[in-house]
């Protein structure tokens, strides 16, 4: 009997939660659209969550494109097809890896970032208090981190994507010697419209999610299961956020494909 | 009773886990009027003011707000009503990435179109009024315990609110400070007249500035009684309050 009740709180527990998620995600969405808007909370917050990672994605973007490059050279050389390296790198990135691997950087940067501080205004009882002088949390805090996360996340793909194909070249053609001519015409040759429209619609789509989970996180962190206490609720929560947001981009990445293929 | 009650709770109750904390809340805050909650720590004072506020859901019973049903209202509606509110936490609740002038500021810059000359000088106005204008730009974390609350009150009072709700003042501020803050809201009340609810510690000081003077004890309210009826009050645990709080003195007094 005890195990039974114990599946039924956990049940109730995600339902729950699922349940407010959404709302939370209605209301931000609401309060995204609604009149007055402020520019400069968008623009510090496009700072924090898009400049601010812009070092890290040349990093990662660069070293991402340079071992699809050595992989690439490698595996194609096999059946004499090194001349499609750049076309292999080029779509791996726009498709697949550009927006994932950057929203999977920005969730560790950014994400985690928002999560805490959000609950840390939860719980030292900032976001009542906004509350009380009949200030929307959800347009003041969460708004325009929504925003900022729409506008970052595909310039960020964007960069990646740009770099990780210099880096392809740098090691294909400047290390293996690949044929340069042959790169650039392969990506020009087989990268279409649709293939960028698909990393477009990916990193669109990761940027809601990203911010979507973490700042819900935060936001909920006193309803969080556990009890959400002090510097411990927050950390708890920020943890479970980062992993949420993570896992949720691979699996909804999974479905995005299959849904634009 | 002529002056509206604008603020009306019925046999509110709230318990967390086994602990009942509020056991049938009857109280009506009167328009214009202040109400003085005091109570021993813990006993659920700041509970009573959450739930007013609509933080808070009780169990059973019912929190009236200006007609309204405060935790049945749409968000809308909630909103609307606490506009007129004025809010100091007992924590005081500040923005801590914030300035204190961006802290008091808030309020104007995300409520009314003012331009920022006119928000300047309503800020420097009220943080002039509680006493604090010299740290204008310390964060919340830079200030003693005393000064938070001081910025709390002037965040509270920068919309000139209908209603305010005060918990706890004066806590943690020295004699001269909070004789000063008294004199602050009795000026500020007779100018605005609005009404306001405070929990306070501050007994016998507190009933000078009181109307009326509700006793929380045991989770529910020992009547909502004038300062000079309830120190008069023969109710064996106001009398019993009125004596460890205020000495025999005044019992011998009256007896005289
Ligand atoms: N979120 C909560 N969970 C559990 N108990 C609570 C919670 N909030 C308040 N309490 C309990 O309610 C009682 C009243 O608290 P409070 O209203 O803060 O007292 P005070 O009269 O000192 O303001 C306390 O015993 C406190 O432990
Ligand atoms: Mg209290």
């Amino acid at each position: 009997m005890k195990y039974f009740e114990k599946i039924g709180t956990y049940a109730l527990y995600y339902v729950n939660e699922a349940g407010r998620m959404g709302i939370f995600l209605f209301h931000s969405a609401l309060n995204m659209v609604k009149p007055p808007y402020k520019m400069f909370p968008v623009i510090k917050q496009t700072y924090i969550i898009g400049t601010l990672s812009i070092f890290v994605i040349l990093f990662t973007g660069a070293f991402t494109g340079m071992v699809l490059g050595l992989q690439g050279y490698h595996t194609l050389s096999k059946f004499g097809a090194e001349g499609l390296l750049g076309s292999a790198v080029s779509l791996s990135l726009i498709r697949e890896l550009g927006p994932v691997l950057a929203a999977l950087m920005v969730t560790g940067r950014a994400g985690s970032a928002m999560c805490a501080e959000i609950g840390v205004m939860r719980i030292s009882e900032q976001i009542d208090a906004l509350e009380c002088m009949a200030i929307d949390p959800h347009k003041y805090i969460v708004a325009p981190k929504f925003i900022a996360g729409i506008i970052s996340l595909p310039l960020l793909t964007a960069i990646f994507d740009v770099v990780g194909i210099f880096g392809g070249y740098l090691v294909g053609v400047g290390l293996l010697g690949a044929n340069e001519g042959m790169y650039f015409s392969s990506i020009y040759k087989d990268v279409d419209f649709n293939d960028v429209y698909m990393g477009f619609v990916k990193s669109l789509c990761f940027g809601v999610l990203i911010v979507w989970i973490c700042s819900a996180k935060g936001f909920f962190v006193h309803l969080s299961r556990g009890g959400g206490f002090g510097a411990e609720g927050v950390s708890r929560v920020t943890t479970d956020a980062v992993v949420l947001s993570s896992v949720s981009i691979l699996v909804f990445d999974y479905f995005l494909t299959s849904v634009l293929l | 009773m002529k002056e509206p009650v604008i603020v009306q709770l019925t046999d509110v109750r709230k318990s967390y886990g086994r602990q009942e904390v509020l056991k049938g809340i009857n109280l009506s805050i009167v328009e214009g009027k202040t109400t003085v909650i005091i109570g021993a720590s813990g006993q659920g004072k700041s509970q009573i003011i959450k739930h007013i506020l609509g933080l808070v859901k009780p169990d059973s019973g019912r929190v009236v707000v200006y007609g309204k049903e405060i935790n049945k209202v749409s968000k809308r509606e909630l909103k609307e009503i606490r506009t007129h509110f004025g809010v100091l936490f007992q924590n005081a609740a500040l923005f801590d990435s914030m300035t204190v002038y961006d802290n008091v500021a808030l309020p104007l810059r995300e409520r009314t179109k003012k331009p920022e000359a006119e928000i300047n000088r309503i800020v420097n106005e009220k943080l002039a009024l509680m006493d604090i204008e010299e740290s204008n730009d310390k964060y919340p974390a830079q200030l003693s315990g005393g000064m938070r609350k001081r910025v709390g009150l002037a965040r509270a009072l920068v919309l000139d609110p209908k209603i305010i709700f005060f918990d706890e003042p004066t806590t943690g501020l020295d004699v001269a400070k909070s004789n000063e803050i008294y004199r602050v809201f009795s000026r500020t009340q007779a100018k605005l007249g609005y009404t306001s609810v405070i929990v306070s510690h501050d007994v016998p000081k507190i009933f000078k500035l009181a109307d009326y003077v509700a006793l929380l004890h045991n989770g529910v309210i020992q009547g909502c009684l004038t300062p000079e009826e309830f120190q008069l009050s023969d109710d064996p645990v106001i009398r019993e309050f009125v004596e460890t709080t205020m000495g025999p003195l005044y019992s011998s007094e009256m007896e005289v």
